[in-house]
């Protein structure tokens, strides 16, 4: 097995045997330990909670029930019939009219009408994953460098890097000052770069953010244009979460800043989805929306490598183009997040562990700074073990975000019912009251904790697209 | 300001290829609304058949309707994104794919890669076994698409294995070692063969020879093996289709290193005729390529609610029978029909036994044996007869004067109009000639 393994792999490219993937990242071991483990009230009550999963598992009862009332929406039931034929020959990159139209209506609205999106401008793409490595083969060329604000989504590395060849390059935040994005650190990672002789094209940025779960204040956002200007670079603007805000201030997008002040519009791109804002991440509707014609024009050929699919298209069009609907949606959609966190952040606050304070995402940023032995990417490696081995929850460790200062851990609460939240925020309570009872003891101990997560060569590797081994259509073989 | 990939014109929408197909937005024909519009004859797509798999799915409502045994799968759907594919879909693939193949060879659903469309297939194979700069050989002529999915993002080149009219367009070893001293020459390193089979544009199934030549010259230059089988369902009379994997173990070569280095791309698109729903995949022996695959697959995964539907779809052993019988039928008598209508016209194609197209010889009407004459020729057509045709070129045939005629993307009626527009055209040129 190992010499086949090896001619096999010798006869591979090198990106298909790098570690470009990124894979290897504690992001994905967490999996592990849940697939091993699942957490089930009734059949396994011990296992691991699933808690590094940033979905939206909380209003899919409106969307159910609007599918029961709408079944023209699927092409599949008597009403939509007629249409199969149609949807099922239509493979123009362009996309379906009402689907695009729909789409771009959606945008409006989630940004609270403030904005309003041309459906000619939108482009599709296989998920917000498929979006950004568009956009990237696009922008730039191979050694070609973005500028990411840190902490940042550990997917980035897989999506903008793996096969266009292009690096990242972090853009210190730090929690001094709530890990704002301040024109320092730009103009710094910025000359860095510039010292290394590595050619920026572009800044990337998440609003709200992944894993901060912030919108970025007017200031910021006017800084950041600001500076992709006078360093002619893009802008990317990753908005996946724009329909995921339950609190005050609200979101304010890139697009409604260019309406406000002078700035190359060229310069301009954003990348949606509707895996977060929505919970569909199975139907893979990853958008991009660029000011830049040729961006439009190149990138609508490039779709071509990852359309959405004409049956999934027909029925988000039938669903958006219901105003009625998709303002309930928006509104109550909201509202179930704000009860889920205020219910875990009250939780989080009563068990003594304090969080950034947030507004919007599928999670929470944790601080678990005074739990660490010593401020050190070790020692919130050992927590991390800690937590995911004796107090059972999948957490996120901030290193695989690029955090800066070790401590910090993204905690979802939006991939799970209430009970289940409520078991979690019970053994959270439990493990912080034992952990300051009893630090020194169990740091000894946890030394002696070794998890061997599988590396390179493990064929049970999870990423993102491979969170749900417990689903039941995984366990159904026919 | 952009990417070199960005500005260059590597999508290759420059060619007569997608040229035609703009003439064709702008005046389509309807045999209502426009009449005198130009028809699509460029576009290979199977619309013989769908009605098939609309009265399964009336028929079958439950299955279809996103409940499972009443309860809502929606939810389920919704969530998953995992890259592994949907098993039940995958199983039922393997199974569909053995079939198509007589059963003579049999399909492993965990050696399946699922992606968005046999565009995002090919391209992923591309990155997974070539660097930027390596090259590939592939026999013309050759789908035109090709161009812009093995080459574009991933700096692949495509050196052209050359088969001529002479012996029916077949693959002969003398082209093969040819192609690879021309690879050489200009200092490429060739990373492997990707043939069609059945072929797109010339529709017919490569011989057993042709196989035996192609894993004989793999074997000794350590290369891979690529057989896009896209068309294997539309095979419709002998010789049979011959799938790579068949001829390896015929070969007795599948305890060879040869066997992690072949691999094969599928899709749903011309079989079913239901493009727009992106179901691709590769099928291949090397654990390693199929990993990877497997999470570059995140770039365009299919859509679970696609992959769900044709799961149920394609669960029932009888109506996979049944489908692709009638379909093979359906492809046949069309094909029959353009075959004489050209024949009235005077005009031969390349014997074929499979695909949605003929291979057509034009080459009488060329003002002169070069590629400007059948651009000409091309213009001609389009504009005059008002028939958007594949001219040979886009498809880098080695010889003017073969054009490329879909007949399986419209109803009979239209390719009548068609055929009685050809005819027409034929008659006035041979009048001035």
């Amino acid at each position: 097995m190992g010499y086949m393994c090896n001619q096999q792999t010798q006869l591979l490219s090198k990106i298909a045997t790098d570690n470009g993937h990124g894979e290897n990242s504690p992001y994905f071991d967490g999996w592990k330990a849940y697939d091993s483990d699942p957490y089930h009230r009734i059949e396994n009550p011990t296992g691991v909670i699933q808690m590094g999963l940033a979905e939206n598992q909380l209003s899919f009862d409106i969307i159910e029930e609007w599918l029961l009332k709408n079944p023209k929406a699927s092409i599949c039931t008597v009403e939509g019939m007629s249409e199969f034929r149609d949807i099922a020959i239509y493979q123009d990159y362009h996309g379906l009219t009402e689907f695009r139209n729909a789409v771009a209506k959606f945008m409006g609205k989630v940004r609270g009408d403030r904005v309003v999106y041309d459906p000619n401008r939108i482009i599709m793409s296989g998920g917000a994953t498929g979006a950004h490595e568009l956009v990237t083969f696009c922008l730039a060329d191979p050694d070609d460098a973005f500028l990411v604000p840190t902490p940042y989504y550990p997917g980035f590395d897989r999506d903008l890097r793996w096969r266009t060849g292009v690096q990242l390059l972090p853009v210190d935040c730090e929690s001094s000052n709530d890990f704002k994005i301040t024109r320092k650190a730009l103009e710094a990672a910025y000359e860095k770069a510039q010292e290394e002789k590595i050619r920026v094209k572009g800044l990337l940025i998440t609003n709200p953010s992944n894993p901060l779960g912030t919108v970025l204040d007017l200031e910021t956002l006017k800084s950041i244009v600001t500076f992709v200007n006078e360093k002619n670079i893009h802008l990317i603007s990753d908005e996946i979460y724009a329909g995921t805000v339950f609190g005050s201030p609200g979101f304010i997008s890139v697009s409604e800043i260019i309406e406000e002040m002078e700035c190359n519009r060229d310069l301009i791109h954003i990348v949606y989805s509707l895996s977060k804002d929505m919970g569909f991440p199975g139907f893979r509707v990853g958008i991009v929306y660029s000011y830049n014609d040729d961006v439009v024009n190149v990138g609508r050929k490039m779709s071509s490598f990852g359309l959405v699919s004409t049956q999934t298209q027909h029925l988000i069009a039938s669903m958006l183009s219901d105003d009625e609907f998709v303002e309930n949606f928006i509104s109550k959609n909201s509202e179930k997040l704000s009860t889920r966190y205020k219910r875990f952040s009250s939780g989080l606050y009563k068990a003594g562990i304090r969080c950034l304070e947030s507004n919007a995402g599928l999670f929470f940023w944790m601080d678990l700074r005074r739990l660490l032995k010593e401020p050190t990417a070790d020692a919130e490696m050992a927590l991390w073990r800690l937590i995911i081995n004796k107090v059972k929850l999948n957490v996120s460790p901030g290193l695989s975000f690029h955090c800066s200062e070790p401590g910090w851990f993204r905690v979802c609460f939006a991939n799970m019912d209430d009970e289940t939240m409520e078991v979690a925020l019970e053994r959270i309570r439990s493990f912080v009251r034992k952990e300051v009872s009893a630090k020194r003891q169990r740091w000894q101990d946890n030394l002696k904790v070794r998890l061997s997560f599988g590396r390179l060569d493990d064929p049970h590797m999870r990423s993102p697209h491979s969170p749900m081994p417990q689903s039941p259509l995984v366990r159904a073989r026919t | 300001m952009l990417s070199s990939k960005a500005m260059l014109d590597g999508h290759g929408e420059e060619s007569p290829y997608f040229q035609g197909w703009k003439e064709y937005e702008k005046n389509a024909y309807d045999d209502i609304k426009n009449p005198t519009g130009i028809i699509q004859m460029g576009l290979a797509e199977n619309q013989l058949s769908l009605d098939l798999l609309k009265t399964w799915i009336e028929n079958n409502q439950d299955a279809t309707r996103l409940t499972n045994n009443g309860e809502s799968v929606f939810r389920d759907l919704a969530l998953f994104q995992d890259y592994h594919g949907l098993p039940a879909f995958k199983n039922v693939l393997a199974e569909f794919m053995a079939e198509i193949r007589g059963n003579k060879v049999s399909f492993d659903p965990r050696k399946l890669v699922l992606m968005a469309g046999a565009t995002a297939a090919s391209e992923t194979l591309m990155f997974c076994i070539a660097e930027h700069g390596d090259a590939f050989l592939l026999p013309t002529p050759y789908y035109p698409g090709y161009d812009r999915d093995l080459k574009w993002r991933t700096g692949v080149e495509l050196v052209p294995i050359h088969c001529l009219s002479s012996n029916g367009f077949k693959v002969t070893k003398f082209a093969l070692e040819e192609a690879y001293q021309q690879a050489k020459k200009l200092s490429l390193n060739v990373k492997g063969v990707l043939i069609t089979n059945p072929s797109n544009p010339l529709g017919t199934t490569m011989s057993h020879v042709e196989l035996d030549e192609l894993i004989t010259f793999t074997v000794a230059k350590k290369i891979h093996l690529i057989s896009d089988e896209i068309f294997s369902g539309t095979v419709f009379e002998n010789p049979s289709f011959i799938s790579i994997i068949e001829a390896v173990i015929d070969r007795k070569l599948e305890k060879t290193d040869l066997w992690s280095r072949v691999h094969i791309v599928y899709s749903l698109s011309k079989d079913f005729g239901i493009p727009g729903f992106r179901v691709g995949m590769i099928y291949s022996n090397n654990e390693r390529l199929v990993s990877t695959a497997t999470k570059m697959s995140s770039y365009g995964l299919i859509s679970s609610q696609t992959q769900y539907l044709q799961s149920k779809l394609l669960s029932g052993k009888e109506f996979r029978e049944k489908y692709l019988e009638e379909n093979r039928n359906r492809v046949k008598e069309r094909r029959e029909m353009m075959v004489v209508g050209l024949g009235e016209a005077g005009i031969s194609c390349l014997k074929g036994n499979a695909g949605l197209f003929c291979w057509v010889d034009l080459r009488n009407l060329l003002s002169s044996n070069t590629f400007t004459a059948e651009m000409e020729l091309w213009k001609k057509i389009l504009h005059e007869a008002g028939l958007n045709i594949s001219p040979g070129a886009s498809c880098h045939c080695s010889e003017p004067g073969w054009f490329r005629i879909c007949f399986a993307n419209m109803s009979q009626e239209t390719l009548k109009v068609s055929m009685e527009r050809m005819k027409a055209f034929i008659s006035k040129q041979y009048c001035c000639m």
